[in-house]
């Protein structure tokens, strides 16, 4: 007995031992193909979703395989697209291409950063570093975008107005609400009417005390009403690098969602938390989520209908409509940035103008995906003959949101927002549950942003 | 001639196959532990962080961090990990000693005992992230442990387990106890398998209680394990990381009451600030450090504290022949 059981852990070892030599070799040998081929012909794309990448793969002409694991794309020409794909969460994307970054000189051409997608909340970090290259130094890039909106080219430009980055998305934000919801308690669905119930912050309120009074909630969690006070900021978080000024609207959205969380008119959920996806299906009892464009897609179509079955009978499919709401504003986008020291300049600029300048796959993008695309004449063209998106119930949110996009700014973007927003929302969580005062969760913002953010040397909080 | 010349390369060899032997070890302990160590408390004086992508310091500042370190919350995170860990270790203890006490008791004749010992070690085999995303899963809002208390009527609606202080503390103690009573089951059980079986019938002759022979043998006799358990278990606890740092997300909430030490030098790390996070390991390794030779001064007693030892042992005898 004892003998055959260590024959067996003997054989088992030598097998592990040869497993990894032959993992080994085969790793080995791929990197031999792959530098047996021209150099440069490895493109790096840092990203923290799969958002760019799903549309990177539908819609770019030159794509011809896609990895099955989706780790890679190979184009036409041979050129392996390598993904790095890193959660966003705790600056843990911003962390780890930091560390690439810092290192793109030593590194060899094939594992070099060659562009990276940022979004707005750190946006300013890399534009205003010598990380990313000029956009007016890729060829034709800049003057093919003469159609985005301003607002995209804004964020990504710095200090001197050189533009770094471009986007195939503007994001105008919105209010997404069930139809059948509204039907009930405010006996229409239509997006005009429904406008008028949330009008302003006061309204807003007056309808959610009928959606309490009917046992429902106005909003799933503390963190939704978020972005729509931020966005209209004064200024930004931090300008010298040293203080921290909060603005008087943060503190309008604490008061605010404090107020609901005491009434009962939210689930007390968080952002991105199982329960909050949980909020936009077809079974939950909550009348509204501020969202972005991007959410519709990327967000919306996926919590409320999780089979995939595009079917209303199973799932909130159709159930939703959007409207403007109280505020105008909007929540980011996604900028593409092509790294300083990439060795595929060209390729980078083709896939910049293909991927958010070129009106056939823009128009493609909007309407497949629901994203409010990068481009006014496409905008204005889906805007007058968009039949409707079907899980809006064929609303075309193009022709409402059309004029609000025009209007929006992200001056108030600073390099420090991811940060500081995440760590706002998660002092002010305990505020809100209860556990601490209002002084304590400013402390423990305090404390956290100082841990993060060692240069932040005082925090300013509005009278 | 050939008596003389054989001693001579017997002793050139075996003195450099021994240090060829033991040469890994040494060079893999340097370059990775000793000159991180070095490292780490070299730079604990400095200031050294980045901001953004440019890297600040490192610039020497004195004992600057330390200041900051007990200016700041590190005493309560300190506090934060030693109630996590004595509310998971002391239900452990308890609970392992009454069962390595009934496993090893001879007049119990428990069946299975070796299928109880298996599963009982189970749950340490699992990976303490997958434990605490299982946990995360299992206690969440809409998660079935609420489910099930709401459909049994023992609530009302659900419990946020993770929006209360005392339930994610209780979540954390519960998984640590989970993960290693185990453990520490088997270490007892090995204590008192080792004990001498006369003194067991001697107190049985006697008319000892199964309490008293607990109390007055068994206990008494294991307790050099009992202190070994006790330290690397505090160690361990000093170092809990995993488990609050993934049930919590990274957060340590609610009001940080779950940032445990390591969390908070983690947040250090993570921001890239070698020089907080230097000074928080240094005292950590001053805590360990200490604890350790605790432990090492435990297992291995001097001349005197034998003597004394013994001294103990024969006083109860005594007392024995006096009643």
């Amino acid at each position: 007995m004892k003998k055959t059981w260590k024959a067996l852990m003997s054989f088992a070892l030598i097998a592990a031992m040869v497993f990894g030599l032959s993992a080994c070799g085969s790793k080995g040998g791929d990197e031999g193909t792959a530098d047996a081929g021209e150099a440069g012909k490895v493109l790096n794309i840092w990203c923290w979703n799969d958002e760019f990448q799903t549309r990177f793969n539908d819609y770019y002409p030159e794509v011809a395989e896609v990895a099955e694991d989706g780790s890679t794309t190979t184009l036409k020409d041979g050129t392996v697209v390598n993904w790095i794909i890193e959660p966003n969460e705790g600056n843990n994307y911003q962390t780890k291409l930091d560390e690439a970054l810092l290192s793109q000189e030593s590194a060899d051409t094939d594992s070099k950063v060659d562009m990276f997608l940022v979004e707005a909340d750190y946006a300013r970090k890399y534009t205003n570093s010598d990380a990313t290259m000029n956009v007016a130094d890729l060829p034709g890039v800049l003057d093919a975008t003469a159609d985005q909106y301003d607002y995209t080219k804004e964020v990504v430009s710095d200090a001197d107005g050189n533009v770094k980055g471009v986007s195939w998305q503007a994001c105008p934000g919105l209010i997404a609400y069930r139809r059948s919801i509204a039907k009930e308690v405010l006996g229409t669905d239509d997006p005009e009417a429904v406008q008028e119930a949330l009008a302003d912050w006061d309204k807003f309120a007056e309808t959610a005390q009928k959606m309490s009074d009917a046992g429902y909630k106005m909003l799933s969690g503390y963190d939704d009403t978020f972005r729509p006070f931020y966005n209209n900021d004064a200024a930004p978080f931090v300008e010298d690098g040293k203080t921290l000024n909060i603005d008087k609207n943060i503190m309008d959205w604490v008061a605010m969602t404090k107020d609901y969380t005491d009434k009962g008119w939210n689930n007390k959920t968080s952002l991105w938390s199982a329960e909050w996806a949980a909020d936009q299906g077809k079974d939950a009892k909550v009348f509204c989520i501020p969202a972005c464009t991007w959410e519709i897609d990327f967000t919306l179509t996926g919590n409320a209908d999780p089979d995939g079955t595009q079917d209303p009978a199973q799932s909130a499919w159709g159930d939703y409509a959007v409207c403007v709401g109280p505020v105008s504003w909007c929540w980011g986008g996604t900028w593409i940035t092509a790294a300083t020291g990439t060795d595929n300049a060209d390729l980078i600029a083709d896939i910049m103008i293909k991927m958010t300048t070129d009106a056939d796959i823009l128009n493609k993008i909007a309407t497949e995906k629901g994203d409010f695309v990068n481009s006014k004449s496409v905008i204005a063209d889906l805007a007058a003959n968009y039949e409707g998106n079907s899980f809006l119930g064929g609303q075309n949110h193009y022709a409402l949101l059309s004029d609000s996009a025009a209007g929006l700014s992200l001056k108030i973007a600073s390099a420090y927002d991811q940060g500081v927003i995440e760590k706002m929302q998660n002092a002010m969580k305990d505020y809100f549950d209860g556990n601490v005062d209002l002084d304590g969760a400013k402390a423990n913002f305090e404390t956290s942003i100082k841990e993060i953010y060692p240069e932040i040397e005082t925090v300013n909080w509005p009278e | 001639m050939a008596k003389k010349s054989k001693p001579e390369i017997k002793q050139v060899s075996y003195a450099k196959w021994g240090y060829i032997f033991i040469a890994p070890f040494f060079i893999a302990f340097l370059i990775f532990q000793l000159i991180p160590l070095a490292q780490t408390i070299y730079y604990s004086f400095f200031e050294y962080y980045r901001s953004g992508l440019t890297i600040i310091g490192p610039n020497p500042v004195g004992f600057d961090n330390y200041k900051a370190l007990f200016d700041s919350d590190f005493l309560k995170y300190a506090g934060n990990t030693i109630i996590l860990w004595l509310a998971g270790f002391i239900p452990q203890i308890v609970i392992s000693l009454i069962l390595a006490a009934w496993f090893t008791d001879v007049r119990l004749k428990i069946r299975g005992k070796q299928f109880f010992k298996v599963v009982i070690y189970m749950p340490n085999l699992i990976m303490a992230s997958a434990f605490a995303m299982l946990f995360f899963a299992l206690f969440s809002e809409n998660g079935p442990v609420n489910a099930s208390l709401v459909s049994m009527g023992i609530l009302d609606k659900p419990f946020r387990f993770l929006a209360s202080v005392s339930g994610t503390r209780g979540l954390v103690a519960l998984m640590n106890f989970l993960m290693w009573f185990g453990n520490t089951t088997i270490l007892l059980m090995a204590a008192v398998m080792g004990i001498n079986p006369a003194l067991f019938e001697a107190a049985e002759l006697d008319g000892c209680s199964p309490r008293q022979t607990f109390f007055r043998i068994t206990l008494p006799m294991i307790r050099p394990i009992l202190v070994y358990v006790l330290i690397t278990s505090m160690i361990g606890g000093l170092q809990m990381f995993d488990v609050p740092q993934i049930l919590t997300n990274g957060k340590g909430s609610p009001d940080r009451t779950v940032t445990t030490l390591i969390m908070f030098l983690n947040n250090h790390l993570y921001s890239k600030n070698y020089g907080m996070a230097g000074a928080i390991s240094v005292i950590l390794f001053i805590i360990c450090a200490i604890l350790c030779l605790l432990v090492y001064f435990n297992l291995n007693p001097t001349e005197d504290d034998k003597k004394i030892r013994k001294r103990d042992r024969f006083k109860p005898r005594k007392e024995a022949l006096n009643g």
